[in-house]
């Protein structure tokens, strides 16, 4: 059978992906946690506790501050030492919470975590409707745990006009390095398959394909077993090709739809979700547990390891040693350099790279108008033309010539033989960009 | 030879026929525009730098020309002379604005700001502003990759690649503002030059906490308001833990020169000042 992949652009970066088979170590809890109250797309979210409260695992810190927003909760019981500032690994410095923990809380949080019975029984959950689970959902904080931390409930309430025909689960892990999706799959594919019916029937579709790249051949049999007396849903392995794991890309492979520009996805008719994503909503519905921790590949070079680890656990708490090169928080394609050990890990990490290979950029040369960057656009955008405007400050020619359907994948960066920093101006452009699309959408509304 | 001859009729008809069409155009379609904007035009730098407000020289003088009075259209890189003779030409009292200067809050030299990482990407302030971190822990300070330096139309300013920071070479800044325009995290501000270029301003824009402030930066403010209480011109105020000296206030006096603990408040272009200390015996004839 020909395996399907989306059709323009897109590269094949080495995998390296030397962490898949190491089964997920539990990191005992930190003693201490730094909870951001932006760890998704949308607005951060609003802190509901102050200094000196004394929280338990599993409550909720900051609540939605919109209906693009999601929840935070706490993994560690203790007391709210401080609400100051933090830096995200985007880099930004955005409000967080402080929390630390003292022996009692993790006597209470070591017997909370060893006590893994489901709330609700298989009964109770088959009672559930589609817009309860969308309530444990949002309920739950969850997010697109794939990278872009795009609230999961908004997802699954699409806007008046537009119908859900089918749920995608992004299991594609395209990333080089990272095996967190793949090591996720092959120990809980039954609680992920449980996650995906959830996830239809909170979309209201009959429909679900779980796709995945064809180089994690133990994950799709695992998913194939746990899903082959459930109706409805389908195992799709994909041929490998970076960024295969883009939302847009994920569709035009699954579908053969391209979502059209400027439009949300669910124009096609698809909802996608990440597998995690999934795993979390199983958890959220059956153990009635907010997100509380993600799994996340480390990788240093000669090894790898996959590590469950609560969210807001500090950088320092992790790595053991601080004299790396350099540390990127996320793949090596679309991770952001940590600027600080303090950097907190949040709902999006999906790794930590300590591998000396990926710590500096090739020298920079001129440009040869090769087109290495145009082949490799999956966007179909001229990323060598959209990044010199974006250096010269001409927004408008750039806004013309699309820079805002960028998804930032460094697929041009990658391929460019003179190892230009295509994406780094694009960023920048895109940012304003969109600021000003927004800023005349909002003049319109007003 | 024919061949020659009938070129030369050809293309010489063709010519002919362009002239014609040519001459007709611009008959038909001329644009009368009256001629003061080209004479005032050629008064003006011609750098198109858009200091005055407006998107260019020629936009500047076609303003002029239109306007009722000169209050508010003044070249910033022009002299009072020039503006007088633009002035002359307009029939028009010309107003003179106070010459102004860029200058750059901040202070934080390699030796005073430790660099915490190394940047490889694009190097350009705007591409390490949108990473949200600079090489150092400062948040507000300079990120040193020169997009002012490229921006000024003037030439006027110039990377210190030892200190980190460019500077301005003040004969030639005429204080247009495009670098203020360009600085990703706004510390570059427009000043009154001051006389003979006398000024004094602070030279940090580091909003955090005072103890925060001093770890990031030895040279940092602190927002400790010694110099709001030094101040007998009320010019000094501080917001968000960083001061800031009004200049349409300040009288130069350099009282809060001598407070600033962490020396982050510069006064420039001042004559040196006396040493201090016992008054010398008056010499004994």
């Amino acid at each position: 059978m020909k395996l399907r992949t989306f059709k323009i652009g897109g590269i094949h970066p080495a995998e390296n992906k030397i962490a898949a088979g190491k089964p997920i170590v539990t990191l005992p809890l930190p003693n201490e946690v730094v909870l951001p109250v932006s760890q998704h797309i949308g607005a951060p979210a609003k802190p509901v506790v102050k200094k000196g409260d004394k929280v338990r695992r599993g409550d909720i810190v900051a609540e939605a501050g919109g209906f693009v927003s999601a929840n935070i909760h706490t993994p560690i019981s203790g007391s709210v030492v401080k609400i100051d500032v933090a830096r995200t690994p985007q880099g930004l410095p955005v409000e967080a919470i402080y929390i630390k923990s003292d022996e009692a809380d993790r006597e209470a949080d070591a017997a909370a975590m060893a006590d893994n019975a489901p709330r609700r029984t298989a009964a109770e959950v088959a009672a559930l409707d589609g817009k309860a689970i969308v309530d444990l959902v949002k309920e739950a904080g969850i997010v697109g745990l794939g990278g872009a931390t795009f609230p999961a409930h908004v997802k699954l309430c699409p806007p008046p006009g537009s119908k859900a025909e089918l749920v995608i689960i992004n299991a594609v892990e395209c990333e080089p390095c990272l095996s967190c999706d793949d090591m996720l799959m092959r120990e809980n594919p039954g609680e992920i398959v449980k996650g995906v019916e959830l996830l239809m029937r909170a979309a209201g579709v009959s429909r679900g394909v779980i796709a995945i790249e064809n180089n994690k051949p133990e994950a799709i049999a695992a998913m194939i077993s746990a899903s082959s007396r459930v109706p409805g849903i389908e195992v799709m392995p994909l041929k490998v090709k970076y960024p295969q794991g883009g939302e847009k890309q994920l569709i035009a492979a699954v579908t053969g739809r391209e979502v059209p520009s400027g439009a949300l996805p669910i124009a096609t008719g698809a909802i996608v979700q990440n597998v995690a994503t999934a795993y979390a909503v199983y958890r959220a519905v059956y153990h009635n547990e907010p997100i509380l921790d993600r799994v996340l590949t480390i990788h240093d070079g000669n090894e790898g390891r996959n590590l469950r680890v609560a969210i807001g656990t500090i950088l320092a708490d992790i790595v053991d040693k601080d004299d790396y090169e350099k540390i990127i928080l996320g793949g090596p394609m679309m991770g952001r350099t940590a600027s600080t050990l303090q950097t907190p890990m949040i709902k999006g990490t999906s790794g930590i790279l300590l591998d000396k290979k990926y710590a500096h950029r090739r020298p920079v040369e001129p440009c040869i108008r090769c087109g290495a960057c145009v082949t490799a656009c999956p966007m179909g955008l001229e990323p060598f033309l959209v990044s010199t405007l974006s250096r010269l400050k001409e927004w408008e020619e750039a806004e013309k010539e699309k820079i805002a359907n960028c998804i930032e994948c460094g697929s041009c960066s990658y391929a460019c033989p003179s190892s230009r920093p295509i994406l780094d101006y694009i960023r920048v452009g895109k940012g304003k960009v969109m600021a000003a699309i927004r800023a005349r959408a909002a003049a319109k509304n007003s | 030879m024919n061949v020659i001859l009938l070129s030369i009729i050809v293309l010489g008809t063709i010519g002919i026929l362009g002239a014609a069409v040519l001459f007709v155009v611009a008959r038909c379609f001329h644009v009368q525009e009256d001629p003061r904007i080209d004479s005032v035009e050629a008064l003006l730098p011609g750098a198109n730098c858009g200091g005055c407000g407006r998107s260019g020289c020629r936009d500047f003088a076609a303003a002029c020309v239109k306007a009722d009075t000169l209050d508010g259209l003044s070249c910033p890189s022009s002299s009072a002379e020039t503006m007088k003779k633009i002035g002359e030409i307009v029939g028009l009292a010309a107003a003179v604005a106070k010459p102004k200067i860029a200058v750059i809050k901040c202070n934080g030299t390699c030796d005073l700001r430790p660099a915490l990482a190394r940047f490889e990407g694009a190097p350009s302030c705007s591409v390490l502003a949108s990473l949200g971190s600079g090489s150092s822990a400062c948040p507000n300070g300079c990120l040193g990759c020169g997009d002012c330096v490229a921006s000024c139309p003037y030439g006027a300013m110039r990377m210190n690649h030892e200190t980190g920071l460019p500077e301005v070479i003040e004969d030639k800044c005429v204080g247009c503002g495009v670098c203020a325009k360009s600085c990703s995290r706004s510390i570059i501000e427009l000043r009154y030059k001051g006389p003979r270029g006398m000024r004094v301003y602070v030279a940090c824009s580091n909003k955090e906490k005072g103890a925060q402030a001093m770890k990031e930066c030895k040279a940092a403010c602190i927002g400790c308001s010694k110099c709001v209480k030094v101040c007998t011109h009320e010019a000094v105020s501080v917001a968000s833990n960083l001061s800031y000296i009004d200049f349409e206030k300040c009288k130069l006096c350099r009282k809060c020169v001598d407070v600033c603990p962490t020396h982050a408040i510069h006064a420039v272009n001042f004559p040196v000042k006396k040493a201090e200390g016992p008054k010398p015996e008056p010499a004994t004839v």
